[in-house]
């Protein structure tokens, strides 16, 4: 096997890696705020990138523009996620949220079926389509979007749990949601906050990755799924573990489709997901290495 | 007991009278269907609702015991009598080796580690063309017989089908009266106390997975040879989910009311033909609708509501 072709597929793996690492962010934010596995997280992605294709082709919206506008309306789909379905749920059992939660992505895949239809839409790259070769492999520019964004979203993730009260506040839920509220923090309220921000994570994910992969209302499924993937891999942290474990994954899958069979891609992430949680469920990196926010 | 008994014997008559309705037609087809959705419904929620353990890859038991009845009655020309049972025996090792390491997850982590399990056997399903036929499906298998009578028309499968069920159906409902299932529902308000009182938890979750993903490998095998038709798109991961809306919507931990579920889901896109988008919305809609306002499912959910309308009705008369 040439030493080219397998830097073309680790670097495209890469960049499909970003888009898990966001994703799984995005996941274990809400765990760790809440105890919840958000099943529905995958579809905030597709949302993203539906909206941002309506912006762009209904609205007329500048894609600078039409990015914004779409996090917003993901974000707030986020939010009344959480107030309508997980919110009022009487009896929250872990079993109640799986199943509350599979019942919200339907619907979410459902009314976007209703809204864009069943076709696969295409949205613009951000900056051309002209390859950039690095050594002996090529590069699309969008490839490097999704680098340099997801780099800047976990850069203001960190800040954000790290710097300010807000994100806090987050981190103390996580450690302990009693104590939390003990110390005056409002519990309720980082827990819906904890769900917008991956929201729109998970929208911001959609939109970057759209322009290589096409968007249609079912992506969402395998999408989030394999954040999840990531997130186990990075034993549910928020931070560099899960990036590692999306660029693992990505890069693993990537080599796996090109070197054995494209068939089998989609079931390598899973054949990973089993032996994670069967062999080390804390996650590749141990407890101690993982940050729990 | 004798109360259960009586309950069942109501609904075998209501089960066995029912084609009289119909004559035939249409509807029959679906009646089979119904039957086959109980039998899964009812393995889903022995491991849901007695065990407390939720799967969301049911559907691929239900493929494998398909496959397996399919491929051997095919391409390797078994008797159909033979395969299922050999599909079954398969699928239940198979479940019991795996059952170990996944039933050590617990709530979200097991409904992903399962959800894993039943893509990648929907991917083997698509991948292995020369097995399986792979996305185009595999066609050609033959119908069950037994002593001259081919079961080839809606009635004569209906009646086959449906005495399985009701074979499944008698059976779940002792192995829930019985030590066995008092020990299931010991688990699922408790793992540690129910190990205390001596009840060896680990082994019997696996049993307990194993054995209904042989009651689904069974309902596998009798939709091959019912539809003699089979494709990987039957059993994705939708199917799963829709598996679990049934045990959910009728009720967890309650034998009737995964009939109720079974039934409801199986008619329902039937009577909405028109609506034939909008399905999957409505899937969706009546999962989150029952658990946060039904979360005992219709069994118990619907008496509560009567109860609670004429209680209410009692209290006006009396004032």
């Amino acid at each position: 096997m040439q030493f080219d072709q397998i830097l073309q597929y680790t670097l495209s793996g890469l960049s499909t890696g970003a888009i898990y690492a966001l994703i799984g962010i995005g996941f274990s934010i809400i765990y760790n705020a809440t105890g919840i596995i958000n099943f529905a997280q995958g579809e905030f992605v597709m949302l993203g990138g539906l909206l941002t294709l309506s912006c762009l082709d209904l609205l007329k919206l500048p894609i600078w523009a039409a990015i914004p506008c779409a996090v917003a309306v993901s974000t707030l789909a986020g939010l009344l996620f959480e107030r309508l379905a997980i919110r009022p749920l009487r009896q929250p059992t872990p079993i109640n949220l799986v199943i509350i939660t599979i019942g919200g992505s339907i619907l979410i895949r459902g009314m976007a079926m209703l809204i864009w239809g069943k076709d696969t839409h295409a949205i613009p790259s951000f900056s051309g389509d002209d390859p950039i070769a690095i050594g002996g492999a090529t590069i699309l520019p969008q490839h490097l979007w999704i680098l340099a964004i997801t780099v800047v979203i976990i850069v203001i993730n960190k800040f954000y749990f790290y710097h300010t009260i807000s994100g806090k506040a987050m981190r103390a839920c996580a450690y302990n949601r009693r104590a939390a509220g003990l110390v005056g923090i409002d519990v309720r309220r980082m827990v819906l906050f904890s769900f917008m921000i991956s929201s729109a994570m998970g929208a911001v994910a959609g939109i970057i990755v759209a322009p290589l992969t096409m968007i249609a209302y079912d992506v969402g499924v395998m999408l989030g799924l394999k954040g999840f993937c990531a997130a186990i891999i990075g034993g549910m942290s928020s931070g560099i573990a899960t990036v590692v474990g999306g660029l693992l994954l990505g890069v693993l899958e990537s080599l796996g489709a090109g070197l054995i069979s494209s068939g089998y891609k989609d079931a390598i992430a899973f054949i990973i997901l089993l032996l994670i949680l069967f062999i080390r469920p804390q996650g590749l990196f141990g407890k101690a290495d993982s940050e729990r926010v | 007991m004798k109360r259960e008994l009586l309950k069942f014997v109501a609904f075998s008559v209501f089960v066995l009278l029912l084609p009289l309705q119909f004559k035939g037609g249409y509807l029959m087809n679906v009646l089979v269907f119904v039957g086959i959705n109980t039998m899964l419904a009812i393995a889903l929620n022995l491991l849901l609702g007695y065990a407390g353990q939720i799967s969301l890859g049911h559907a691929g038991f239900f493929g494998l015991g398909a496959y397996l009845s399919g491929i051997l009655t095919t391409t390797y020309a078994w008797n159909p009598w033979q395969a299922m049972p050999v599909a079954a025996i398969i699928v239940g090792c198979m479940a019991y080796l795996i059952g170990f390491p996944v039933l050590k997850l617990k709530g979200h982590y097991l409904a992903m580690a399962t959800l894993g399990l039943g893509i990648i056997i929907y991917i083997v399903f698509n991948e292995t063309v020369d097995l399986t036929g792979g996305p185009s499906g595999l066609s050609g298998i033959p119908y069950l017989e037994a002593g001259g009578i081919v079961f080839d028309s809606d009635v004569k499968n209906y009646y086959l089908i449906w005495g399985i069920t009701l074979a499944v159906v008698l059976f779940s409902i002792n192995l829930a009266n019985s030590r066995v299932g008092r020990a299931l529902r010991a688990v699922h308000d408790s793992e540690v106390a129910a190990q205390v009182v001596g009840v060896n938890a680990r082994l019997l979750k696996v049993q307990i997975f194993a054995l209904s993903a042989v009651i689904s490998s069974l309902a596998g095998s009798l939709y091959a040879h019912t539809m003699t038709f089979i494709s990987p798109a039957s059993f994705g991961f939708n199917f799963s989910v829709e598996l679990l809306t049934m045990v959910v919507i009728g009720g967890l931990g309650s034998v009737y009311g995964s009939f109720l579920g079974a039934a409801l889901l199986t008619l329902l896109p039937e009577f909405l033909r028109a609506a034939q988008d909008y399905d999957i919305i409505i899937y969706g809609g009546l999962l989150v609708l029952m658990v946060m306002f039904m979360p005992g499912g219709l069994v118990r959910g619907v008496p509560d509501l009567f109860r609670r309308i004429f209680k209410s009705r009692g209290g006006a008369d009396h004032a």
